[in-house]
């Protein structure tokens, strides 16, 4: 007896010293402010040889579609009965519920790893299916099958493209002993399935998507200098894209995927936007202000770079044609404007803004130029567009720690994600994945 | 049973101390850990204080401050380090072997790549002075590591302050 308590006890200790080690993002609160309409995921169906289907697919498309802060799905203690299929699915049971829209689905078996998931989506007032599909999966693929579900009836109820199916880039810091240390992970934009794509004890900076999500650039201060790489994350393979004297930073993509905006300070340390083709590496110089020049994003259509400068006494944002030119100034709300990052869409501009004493934020709308404060904190930073255009990512504090939230581009809704202890920074949301 | 007691209180100590995250203070806040204001104290070792001339030299290195500070979004030099810039570059003129590395760093508000610009700012402030007061271009480099390697880890004035600074760092 004493033995065994020795080793439960042991156990116990070791699990807590690792549960701890490692960054771990979970959605912690929801904030909406508007009706989450009533849905039901109903149980799946399983066919197969184990006793559970190898992933709850209905959990996760609920805890997405709940995510989201749209829809508020019931529990299925409450439900009066379980389909699995459309035909046997009734209707009077839901509308008792008040429950707008159905979905229910099965997991079948077909092989050794080899599975067809499919689901059915149905409109409660009209009794209408609205859509089906039937996908293959593993168990290794099944995650993300159950999250491409979630965005077709998430894209059908409401009209926008899901983003649950894409995945977010972000840096940690973490105390280790005596020293830091820094990594580069990709994760679910859940904040499930991390993997750490590099890991250093020199800072990781800037990290930025390829357009087909293949690729990731980034700043890294190993061996105490600051130099770009892009790295292929199926490979793990890396090449060094910028390494002159002085500053190397914030790279961005073109949308073409061909060429790199780049900082560069060189060795009298004046920041210029560059623009370098990857592959034969020549540059081209676009600014050439005494001024701090950094931050360049590129426009969704290629011509344009988005960049911040302080010519003008403090930073602010300003826009210059790819193919060079005077660089025009587009923002003029305060003294602090920073980091710019468009939309997908090309409609809007996120952007770091100094909110009277507050680093927050805000969204210029570049159609009518209204100008939104999205965020509430004190030191928020690196905002970034979800593929559809309707949500942001961008770093906050909670006390001593840096965390992620994300926030619908109106506002209304705000979602923060915990990190168990580490200081996470700098998220990047990937584009739509390319099938 | 007391095995069962240690056990108990080794778990406990384990969550109150060795798995909780770690508040040990950042070490690279830096190796010049003195402030600049003691570049003008000598510890009472001065020319006619009798010590031989090597002595004096190596005492004087000992006591010469590693870090310049800088005002909030500043990247202007403060009268006050002129002495102690004079001295650095009288090292760098009197050993054209003598190289330096300056690192410039800025607080932690507003945006990480502006903050990498604004701390490569101070260190060439720094890198012209030296330039003016004696030393030559390849005797200097400059880095900047913006917000990412503050000295002090609070978010208040007083930690600030600390983290506007360009150390000055011998590399040879």
């Amino acid at each position: 007896m004493q033995e065994t308590l020795k080793r439960w006890s042991l156990a116990c200790l070791l699990l807590l010293c690792v549960s701890h080690s490692y960054a771990e993002l979970q959605i912690e609160i929801t904030q909406g402010a508007g009706r989450r309409a009533p849905v039901a995921v109903v149980p799946f169906g399983w066919e197969g040889g184990s006793p559970d289907a190898p992933f709850d697919v209905a959990g996760l498309i609920g805890a997405d579609l709940s995510r989201s802060g749209r829809f508020a799905p019931i529990p299925s203690d409450d439900m009066l009965q379980v389909p699995t299929t459309g035909v046997e699915v009734d209707f009077d049971d839901w509308s008792i519920l008040g429950v707008e829209a159905v979905v229910v689905g099965r997991v079948t078996q077909t092989g050794d790893n080899a599975y067809s998931v499919q689901f059915q989506l149905f409109d409660v007032f009209k009794r209408e299916q609205l859509v089906g599909y039937r996908m293959p999966a593993s168990r290794a693929t099944m995650r993300r099958v159950a999250h491409r579900a979630a965005d077709m009836i998430f894209e059908e109820l409401t009209g926008i493209q899901g983003v649950f199916a894409t995945q977010i880039a972000y840096v940690t810091a973490q105390q280790n002993g005596r020293n830091r240390l820094y990594t580069l992970v990709v994760s679910d934009s859940d904040g499930e399935n991390e993997n750490t794509i590099m890991e250093s004890t020199d800072p990781i900076m800037s990290p930025a998507w390829s357009p087909d999500s293949r690729r990731l650039a980034y700043v890294s201060f190993e061996g105490d200098r600051s130099t770009v790489f892009v790295q292929t994350l199926r490979t793990g393979n890396r090449i060094k894209v910028s390494d002159r004297i002085g500053i190397n930073g914030a790279p961005a993509f073109s949308p073409d995927g061909r060429k790199l905006v780049l900082t560069l300070g060189g060795a009298d340390g004046n920041l210029d936007i560059f623009v370098m083709d990857i592959a034969t590496k020549a540059i081209d110089r676009l600014t050439t202000n005494r001024s701090i020049d950094t931050e360049g994003t590129w426009s969704p259509d290629g011509e344009m770079i988005f960049f911040t400068s302080d010519r003008s006494g403090g930073p602010q944002v300003y826009k210059v044609s790819t193919s060079g030119g005077t660089p025009e100034r587009i923002t003029f709300e305060g003294s602090y404007n920073a980091r710019p990052r468009l939309s997908p869409d090309g409609s809007k501009l996120a952007l770091v803004h100094l909110d009277r004493g507050n680093y927050r934020i805000g969204v210029l709308d570049l159609e009518n130029d209204n100008f939104l404060i999205l965020s509430v904190g004190s030191q928020d930073e690196s905002p970034s567009f979800a593929p559809n255009s309707d949500t942001l990512i961008y770093a906050t504090r909670a006390g001593r720690n840096g965390v992620l939230e994300t926030v619908s581009a109106d506002g209304l809704i705000r979602q923060r994600m915990g990190s168990g202890g580490a200081d996470v920074r700098e998220p990047v949301w990937s584009p739509f994945p390319r099938l | 049973m007391s095995q069962y007691r240690i056990l108990l209180i080794s778990l406990v100590a384990a969550i109150v101390t060795g798995c909780a995250s770690n508040s040990i203070p950042d070490p690279d806040a830096g190796d010049g850990g003195m402030d600049s204001s003691n570049a003008g104290d000598t510890s009472g070792y001065d020319g006619s204080s009798g010590m031989g001339g090597e002595e004096m030299e190596s005492d004087l290195d000992a006591e010469l401050g590693m870090i310049i500070y800088f005002d909030f979004d500043q990247s202007d030099l403060r009268p006050e380090y002129g002495d102690l810039l004079a001295r650095h570059a009288g090292k760098l003129s009197n050993n054209s072997r003598t190289k330096v590395r300056l690192e410039g760093h800025a607080d932690e508000r507003g945006s990480r790549e502006y903050n990498i610009g604004l701390g490569e700012r101070r260190a060439q402030a720094v890198r012209r002075m030296l330039l003016i007061q004696g030393g030559s271009s390849n005797q200097i480099s400059t880095v900047s590591f913006g917000e990412e390697r503050p000295a002090a880890m609070g978010s208040d004035e007083d930690s600030w302050a600390q983290n506007r600074r360009v150390e000055i760092k011998y590399v040879n």
